[in-house]
């Protein structure tokens, strides 16, 4: 068996010095090939005594396990390495900037709207919408405001040619004359926000011909200004996100509620800078008051068995103030600047599981 | 509406501070404006005495002044022209500040001559812009005494918003009398008692109105005073008036201005002599004109009250008296008018003849119909105190019109309606202040409304009276809260749709605008809009004049305008209304987008190539998708509407009417015709079309079914006519085996080469799904057989071989 070691010190010679899979897939065709050593070893087996032939044939299957053993580590080994060579040939410069892709925005009034609906229907109000055209009935006269009412000649309306049973038609100058049309459709309890377009025919620094406001109205049986207050108080805190907010409710008029009431948040304009919360100065924030009862009346709704109260506030008005963006007209102008930097993200959802604001 | 401080105390007894004052206004619902306290600052300059003033020696233009300043004599360089010997200025010594200027005064030497304070100038003392001389002070004025006191700058200003509901407050009596009712002073009474006449006014009144306009004017004043001096206003009148921002103009007429703004009672003075006749108030004649006091021609119509005399119309009743018989300083004989109109015809009388006055302004809010005859005795008193002359007996014509109104009040609704406790006895207190009379007792009172309140018409009013002065800030707060157990969401479905499709938009990179609802009529016309009854009467211009048909025109705007500002790409949409009518129905609410320019920013890895047809399609399915519509039913026809590119557009639809988008690239000519630079690939997805979500639908899901066996996939090319449908061979592939085909894709699209023209080339991929069992090679065959053999049929083309 001196002949069988000698070729066991050759192969394991060769396997370790093989450099490449090649190489090594030579040596292993060489021992375990058809016509390898080995093989031919497996062969010669047959032409012995059989004491011989167990003895030998021991011997040969421990060398060919022991070759085909180191082969395949050292076929391993040639891979690694290899694999290691290709690696570092496919290196590239990673500091590249990734593929642009376009980032999309959502608007700051679509926004500003979904997060006072977040907080207002935690209080139980659902979004009810109307036309932006109206009869100036709707708009004006069921609101309380006859024709020559000098609120009525406030209102800057945008007025359009067409009339219907002595009705003109107008923008709606706020979102008011869904009141109107909620109560006529809807028996009591109510409770509903309107957001929505709204026009005044006014064009200046302050001004835009078309701005949103969003509405509410309550009505049943027993809501009275405290819960009016409260409602309102607790949007402001809930809406800027300061617990104790400073809240101010003082008298005012508006000619569909009776009692009228606006409403101031505390702010601070100390060192040159604007902030909603404590400090020496207030806001005005929105007008409100009990629905009156003539309003009530003209929608065919019991004056004497329900109640209940109407607020309104400028949506840009609160969105400047929540997000420091400092001019109205800028919301229209589509400015992609301006789009994509007071924009919000798409998964930005306001809701009350993830809060208003990330 | 501005008063002063010491103008209230007039009429207010009270301590409280300015501070206080405000306040208290404010929480009445009298909102504070603003605060002028013009003395603040001011308080340490006294009034000096030039004792001598000489030339400087080394300055022509600079003197030196030696001046008193009541505790001693100091030596002033002053370069003012009318600073002289013997005159009386405004003296700041060395160490005090001067606001105007910004200055600290320091002893200092001007030109070699030492100088010790400084005579100021209005401008100096911050009060204006006057800077031509230095302030002088009356010859009488003590010397070392407060100048603001002797200018009459220690009265502050107040500004106050007057709700139009609150006429009555455009007179400082009135905000006297709501502070009263708050506690914080009371109210001084009031002398209006009656002024002996000696003689009949040789002036009379008559109403010359017919039955249908007896309102316009149901009753007139009148008094003649003769022999009057229309002199100079006195201090206390001119400073008063001129605290308030009117010009001092004469006597008689600061009468009538102070009466305005005191009382809220606007009165007019005649000159008696220029006067022909008798007094008529009548409707004025079509076209009749007058000369307003402003100067002015005014043009007149039957429907506008007229104060006339036996030839002329002589003034504007409510809103303005007339130049030809208004007083100058020669007059001596005058008729003075008190007289109620009606606040309807005097708000339209106003604005059709574009004239606003302090006059309208009250009358068209409502005046006091008790007070035209006190309002007369005091104006009477000061005009006999001020210019003298001879009062004839009190003329009255017409009669206080019946506006008595009693509204039965249950004390219960303070808490039922403003959720406040509040005692009766305050009740009735409050409620008496401010004029009220309350009869009764018990569940239900009796309160008679006060002559000055036209705007108290029931029971909410009284509420609102009571709970205002009773403090706002008294309301405890109630929480709202929700009224079911189960939240229920705040949007309905449509509402909810829409929030969906703007955030999946925003998802796929376009960027949500707000566009005006509002548009040029020119691109409106383009979009297929336009109509006369959606063109504004009063637009805020031109460009802006009509409703917009679409949304895309706005957004294809933004798009140039950003282009024009260097970003070539506006990748935009917008989810808002477009109005084909004027009728609530004929609004619709359409997700619209754009994109433009490039389908991305240049980049190291990929070209970007020109936005399409496709990026257009693709946005609209996306939107479909998120508003939850059958989007693997969806049609793809056309045409799309006239303002897509005619060949690269078209509509997405659930059936032939049920149109659900429109998508395609903008046609290039209307690009032209906007002047915005293409490509634009649009969509506008319309929402209200989509069907109707389901309601009370489970949310259980259908049970998925897996199959266990492997999906097989087999391309085919079909080479077709070109006028040939990619949808219509999809089709045909799909209904070939509904069972087995689960999808169909093209992946190639080929034209030219040896097929030569109007054919083209399309694969696609069929993927075979078995459920049964793993298909073998005869089936595969016999499904592939009935792919060729459905879309030869659906296509007349071949398979490519």
């Amino acid at each position: 068996m001196e002949n069988a070691e000698n070729l066991r010190n050759d192969l394991m010679t060769a396997i370790a010095g093989s450099d490449g899979t090649d190489a090594l897939e030579a040596v292993r065709v060489s021992a375990l090939g058809k016509k390898g050593s080995i093989t031919q070893l497996m062969k010669s087996l047959g032409a012995m005594d059989p004491d011989a032939r167990k003895e030998a044939g021991q011997a040969i299957n421990a060398l060919k396990g022991e070759v085909a053993g180191a082969i395949d580590a050292r076929k391993a080994e040639l891979e690694g390495a290899e694999l290691d060579t290709r690696l570092m040939a496919e290196k590239i410069d990673v500091t590249l900037p990734v593929r642009p892709q376009w980032d999309g925005r959502i608007h700051p009034i679509s926004q500003v709207i979904e997060e006072m609906t977040a907080i207002f229907c935690e209080m139980g109000f659902t979004v009810a919408e109307g036309p932006d055209i109206e009869e100036d009935w709707y708009n004006f006269t069921a609101l309380n405001i006859p024709p020559e009412h000098p609120a009525r000649q406030e209102h800057d309306t945008f007025y359009l040619p067409g009339e219907k049973d002595g009705h003109r038609k107008v923008l709606r100058t706020h979102t008011s004359p869904v009141q109107i049309h909620t109560m006529q459709d809807k028996e009591p309890p109510i409770r509903i926000i309107v957001p929505g377009r709204t026009y005044r025919c006014d064009y200046d620094a302050t001004h835009s011909p078309m701005f949103h406001q969003i509405e509410g109205l309550v009505i049943d049986e027993s809501t009275h200004m405290g819960h009016l207050k409260g409602c309102v108080i607790d949007f402001c805190r809930a809406m800027f996100q300061v617990d104790d907010l400073p809240a101010r409710f003082r008298p005012s008029y508006f000619p569909f509620t009776e009692p009228s009431a606006e409403l101031d948040i505390g702010c601070t304009r100390a060192g040159g800078e604007f902030r909603i919360g404590h400090g020496d100065d207030w806001l005005e924030i929105l007008g409100c008051g009990m629905v009156n009862p003539k309003v009530l009346e003209n929608c065919d709704i019991d004056s004497t068995r329900y109640q209940g109260f109407a607020f309104g506030m400028g949506v840009e008005r609160i969105a400047m103030l929540k997000y420091g963006i400092p001019d109205l007209r800028t919301f229209f102008e589509s400015d992609l600047r301006w789009l994509r930097h007071y924009g919000f993200s798409a998964l930005d959802v306001p809701g009350m599981a993830g809060g208003l604001n990330r | 509406m501005k008063i002063t401080l010491n103008w209230l105390k007039q009429h207010l007894d009270t301590d409280a501070t300015l501070d206080q004052i405000t306040d208290m206004l404010t929480m009445l619902g009298l909102e504070i404006e603003n605060v002028t306290e013009r003395a603040k600052g001011l308080e340490s300059f006294v009034v000096g005495h030039v004792v001598e003033a000489v030339r400087h020696p080394d300055a022509d233009k600079l003197q030196i002044c030696t001046v008193d300043n009541g505790t001693d004599t100091q030596q002033v360089v002053c370069g003012a022209p009318n600073a002289r010997t013997g005159m009386k200025g405004v003296f700041a010594a060395g160490g005090a500040y001067i606001p105007g200027i910004d200055l600290t005064l320091k002893k200092a030497t001007i030109r070699g001559v030492e100088s010790n304070g400084m005579l100021l100038s209005e401008r100096e003392m911050g009060l204006s812009d006057e800077h031509d001389g230095i302030v002088e002070l009356p010859a009488d004025a003590p010397i070392g005494a407060s100048a603001v006191e002797i200018m009459g700058l220690n009265d502050p200003i107040i500004d106050i918003a007057i709700t139009p509901n609150r006429g009555d407050c455009l007179g400082v009596r009135g905000i006297a009398r709501d502070l009263a009712a708050s506690g914080i002073g009371t109210l001084k009474p009031l002398d209006a008692a009656p002024v002996k006449g000696s003689f009949e006014s040789p002036i009379k009144v008559h109403l010359d109105l017919d039955a249908d306009h007896a309102d316009a004017c149901p009753q007139f004043v009148g008094r003649y005073i003769r022999g009057v001096k229309n002199v100079e206003s006195p201090a206390w009148l001119k400073d008063r008036l001129l605290a308030i921002g009117l010009r001092p103009i004469s006597a008689l007429v600061d009468v009538t201005n102070l009466m305005t703004i005191e009382h809220c009672r606007p009165l007019h003075v005649f000159d008696a002599d220029k006067v022909h006749g008798d007094i008529h108030v009548r409707m004025a004649n079509d076209g009749e004109k007058i000369i307003g006091l402003d100067g002015k021609e005014y043009e007149l119509n039957g429907e506008m009250t007229v104060i006339a005399d036996e030839k002329f119309g002589e003034a504007m009743g409510g809103v303005m008296g007339g130049e030809v018989s208004g007083c100058t300083a020669e007059t001596v004989n005058v008729f003075i008018e008190s007289a109620l109109f009606d606040p309807i015809r005097t708000s339209t009388t106003g604005r059709q003849l574009n004239l606003q006055s302090d006059a309208r302004f009250r009358f068209e809010r409502g005046i006091d119909s008790a007070f035209l005859e006190p309002g007369m005795e005091i104006a009477t008193r000061l005009i006999l105190d001020i210019c003298g002359g001879e009062p004839s007996e009190l003329l009255v014509a017409g009669k206080q019109p019946d506006r008595s109104l009693s509204i039965a009040f249950r004390p219960s609704r303070i808490r039922g309606l403003a959720g406040v406790d509040v005692d009766e006895l305050e009740m009735k207190r409050i409620l008496n202040v401010l004029g009220f009379e309350v009869s009764g007792d018990g569940e239900t009172w009796n309160v008679s409304v006060p002559t000055w309140r036209n705007d108290i018409v029931g029971e909410a009013c009284l509420v609102e009276e009571i709970v205002r002065v009773h403090g706002y800030d008294k309301i405890p707060m109630a929480p709202m809260q929700r009224a079911d157990v189960v939240p229920h969401p705040a949007w309905n479905s449509d509402q909810r749709r829409r929030a969906d499709v703007r955030r999946a938009l925003a998802a796929r990179g376009l960027v949500e605008a707000v566009t005006l609802s509002f548009m040029t009529h020119d691109q409106a016309r383009l979009f297929g809009g336009g109509a006369d009854d959606l063109k504004l009467v009063n637009p805020i211009s031109a460009d802006l004049d009509t409703m917009r048909p679409s949304i895309l025109p706005n957004l294809i705007a933004a798009a140039g305008r950003n282009a024009d500002r260097g970003i070539a790409d506006s990748p935009l949409f917008e989810v808002g209304p477009q109005f084909s009518g004027d009728e609530a129905d004929a609004q619709d609410i359409v997700a619209t987008g754009i994109r433009s320019g490039r389908s991305g920013r240049r980049n190291w890895a990929d070209n970007p190539r020109n936005v399409d047809v496709f990026d257009a399609k693709a946005d609209a399915i996306a939107a479909l998708e998120a508003a939850g519509a059958p989007v693997d039913k969806l049609q793809t026809m056309s045409p799309a509407p006239g303002w897509y590119h005619p060949g690269r557009s078209g509509t997405l639809n659930l059936g032939p009417k049920s149109i659900l988008a429109a998508f395609g690239e903008i046609h290039p000519g209307l690009l032209a015709k906007m002047g915005v630079k293409g490509p634009i690939a649009g969509f506008e997805v319309y929402l209200d079309n989509l069907p109707k979500a389901k309601k009370g639908k489970g949310t259980t899901r259908a049970l998925l079914q897996l199959s266990q066996f492997h999906p097989v996939n087999r391309d085919f090319a079909f080479v077709v006519d070109d006028d040939v449908a990619a949808d219509t061979l999809m089709r045909a592939a799909k209904s070939a085996d509904k069972d087995l085909i689960s999808d169909v894709a093209v992946f190639d699209l080929f034209q030219g080469g040896n097929l030569g023209k109007g054919r083209k080339s399309l694969a696609v991929n069929v993927t075979l799904q078995p459920v049964e069992q793993t298909l073998t090679d005869a089936e595969i065959e016999g499904v592939s057989d009935k792919v060729v053999a459905a879309v030869e049929k659906a296509t007349g083309g071949t398979l490519r071989t």
